[in-house]
């Protein structure tokens, strides 16, 4: 499962990463994450809002922070 | 050894100015209302009107509020500005939210209103949203025989919270203005606290109505979460801007921007373009160099090209625009904050 974590720098954003490890430790889960900061990179996926959440390519959360049991669904559902 | 007293003192004494009364039933009232704004407007409303498809006056129009909404520091900012220029409305609508974004949120203008004066408030407000209409339509203009080519449309999400009926965020946020203003308001204490205490009420029995489950608590934690964002960096900018006029001259002052000639509303402009402040310490930086005899009207021009834009903010656009419009871009703040400032100071006064 590849993670990516699309955000420019802003506290939100390095929140949700940890948010993400977290997840993954305790769900067990092994995933590769990442942290997209380039603009550039971050429009191809069609988002507007920072930060965004995108698992295997496709975008699951855009401009909010999820709640701990949206974030541990969405892994679940992908692995 | 007295130079460091007296450089000491001026920080302490600017920061008690910024601890009293006025500053804070003024600020505490804003980092609610802009918590609420966070959690409550959902994003997917606003930026359905930057899309592709919206009629190209409800873009400007729009982009030239929603900075009111959507935005507090510029890290909420370059992303939308970015996803309007390659995803929705193109170069002008994006030109408008960038310029008027940072500028007119709840916690700058309220800011700029206690601790400068109302009028400052209004002028930067008022000055902000038809400036940046301005500023996006001449960039359209100039560049209309290159808009770029899209990268492709929005992608909508679904947005987590319950989308609320458009009366009542109007109720909603207009109450918690009203609190603002109360609060502010030079009518005699127990008074206010009366009002205040009636209107905070019935923002509880509308909380316990209508807000759905954690949307309460996700209210709390984003308006903690801008006080720790904002609260500290204003403090030591108050501190600093109290220390540093302290020991200036104010005939130094006085000398380069004590009148409003256009001259001095330019160099007002050119400083607030290049320099960084980070979320709202332009206020305390505006109101040190005029406690030292800086003129109104370079004032405004200072407030109203600083949080726009700065070196590191260009850098960023650069990136997404290219240099050419970058520079044009620039320009055209410069220019506009001189003659607004400049016009400010001679009319208004």
């Amino acid at each position: 499962m590849k993670i990516e974590v699309l955000g420019t720098g802003c506290p939100k954003c390095k929140q949700l990463e940890k948010d993400v490890y977290n997840a993954l430790a305790e769900l067990d889960v092994a995933a590769d994450v990442s942290k997209v900061k380039d603009m550039k990179k971050i429009m191809s996926y069609k988002v507007m809002t920072t930060p965004a959440l995108v698992i295997d390519g496709q975008v699951k959360i855009s401009g909010r922070m999820p709640r701990k049991e949206e974030l541990h669904q969405y892994i679940r559902e992908s692995e | 050894m007295s130079f460091v007293l007296n450089m000491l003192n001026g920080g302490v004494q600017e920061l008690l100015n910024y601890l009293s009364a006025h500053v804070i039933t003024c600020l505490v009232p804003a980092f609610f209302i802009a918590g609420a704004m966070a959690v409550l407007v959902t994003k997917g409303a606003v930026i359905k009107y930057f899309g592709v498809q919206a009629k190209r006056w409800v873009a400007y129009g729009v982009a030239s509020v929603s900075g009111m909404l959507l935005a507090v520091c510029s890290c909420t900012v370059l992303p939308l500005f970015a996803g309007i220029y390659n995803l929705g409305a193109g170069l002008g609508p994006a030109i408008t939210f960038l310029y008027s974004g940072p500028a007119i949120n709840i916690l700058a203008i309220s800011l700029t209103g206690a601790a400068i004066g109302w009028q400052m408030g209004v002028a930067r407000g008022v000055g902000a949203i038809l400036f940046s209409i301005v500023i996006g339509i001449i960039m359209s203009v100039l560049f209309r025989k290159e808009e770029s080519k899209r990268l492709g449309e929005i992608e909508h999400l679904p947005e987590e919270n319950s989308e609320k009926p458009g009366a009542f965020l109007v109720l909603f946020f207009g109450v918690m203005v009203a609190v603002l203003i109360v609060s502010t308001s030079k009518l005699t204490p127990w008074i206010k606290i009366a009002i205040d205490i009636s209107l905070i009420n019935s923002l509880a029995i509308m909380v316990h109505h209508y807000f759905v489950k954690g949307e309460f608590e996700s209210w709390m934690s984003e308006t903690w979460s801008l006080v720790k964002i904002v609260v500290p960096t204003l403090l030591i900018g108050v501190f600093v801007v109290g220390m540093v006029t302290a020991v200036i001259p104010p005939e130094w002052i006085s000398r380069y921007v004590g009148d409003n000639t256009l001259g001095a509303n330019l160099a007002a402009s050119l400083v607030g373009a290049l320099f960084y402040f980070s979320t709202l310490t332009e206020v305390p930086i505006v109101k040190g160099l005029m406690d030292l005899g800086m003129n109104e009207g370079p004032a405004l021009a200072l407030l109203l090209a600083g949080p726009a834009v700065s070196i590191p903010n260009l850098l960023v656009v650069n990136q997404i625009m290219g240099l050419k419009r970058t520079a044009a871009y620039f320009v055209l703040v410069v220019l506009m904050a001189t003659l607004t400032g400049w016009m400010y100071g001679l009319f208004l006064i």
